[in-house]
């Protein structure tokens, strides 16, 4: 019954971050730099933060190795956004989507919380085959495309490809535990 | 002759049939001498993808990223695992083609291709 990311969850938070889609040549309505770099890097902590509660629960070597990968990469990236925000000055920006990306991952993880064995790395490895496709799709149709500065840009992009390895990775891990 | 100096495994009795017999025993040497071949792993990508080696080469792969990188056989005869800004090495000890992958980011690929 546990859907997590996927399902209504996913497509409701998936819908939070494409809804500026159709708004982004409106002054008002695009995401800036500060705003996008806040959503990426929530994205981020998430992530470490589930990676961190799989490796206090799980026992299984698979599951245990792709989240401390997890932890390793997505703190590897984030500390490069904050060394970037720090270069240029800029802080990043709360917004309605990073905002509506914390609360959503706080329910998944007092979901998953409750989740012990086998029961836990399904639903941890399900979740996070998820996660990183609605990441991945929101970097590729909105966060990219609406970064102004190069080499904000460049770090969404190596983000992407390495995120896109992570869904990969997930996949597989997901399949084995079938 | 001054680049033979460089190649420790000659010898005396090598250098004179080389100063003798000239290009030709060079190039037998060179044959023979291991090599290092550098694959670099940068922007989530094995460069170049497909290398061509001999049996007593040393295949380097150096993490030019700032994540970690694995170089993992399919058919699970290595598994190297690299850090950021690292070097990992394997000597081939055997001929074949070998596929191999990064277990962290399966998307990077390649391919090693080892003659005797």
């Amino acid at each position: 019954m546990l859907k997590l990311w996927s399902g209504a969850c996913a497509a409701a938070l998936l819908a939070s971050i494409v809804v500026f889609v159709p708004n982004a040549n409106a002054q008002n309505a695009k995401l800036n730099d500060a705003q996008i770099a806040h959503i990426a890097y929530t994205a981020g902590v998430i992530d470490v933060k589930a990676g961190k509660l799989a490796l206090k629960k799980s026992k299984n070597k698979e599951v245990r190795a792709f989240a401390q990968n997890m932890v390793d990469d997505h703190t590897a990236v984030n500390d490069k956004a904050l060394a970037l925000l720090k270069k240029l000055k800029v802080t990043p920006q709360d917004n309605d989507t990073s905002k509506a990306l914390a609360k959503q991952a706080a329910a998944e993880t007092a979901t998953l919380s409750k989740l012990k064995g086998a029961a836990f790395d399904r639903a941890y490895a399900k979740n996070e085959v998820a996660f990183h496709k609605t990441v991945n799709g929101a970097l590729q149709s909105t966060l990219i495309p609406s970064a102004s500065n190069a080499e904000l840009k460049a770090l969404l992009e190596t983000g992407l490809k390495l995120f896109e390895g992570h869904q990969q990775h997930a996949e597989h891990v997901s399949a084995d535990l079938k | 002759m001054r680049e033979t100096v460089s190649l420790p495994a000659l010898t005396a009795r090598s250098f004179l049939i080389g100063a003798v017999a000239g290009l030709a025993v060079w190039s037998v040497v060179a044959a023979q001498a291991a090599n290092i071949i550098q694959i670099r792993m940068e922007k989530v990508a094995f460069a170049p993808a497909e290398v061509s080696a001999h049996v007593g080469d040393t295949l380097e792969w150096v993490n030019g990223d700032f994540v970690a990188h694995t170089a993992t056989a399919r058919n699970k005869d290595f598994n190297l695992n690299v850090l950021p800004n690292k070097t990992g090495r394997l000597v081939l000890t055997k001929a074949g083609t070998f596929d191999y992958f990064c277990r962290y980011h399966p998307q990077m690929t390649g391919r090693i291709t080892v003659t005797p």
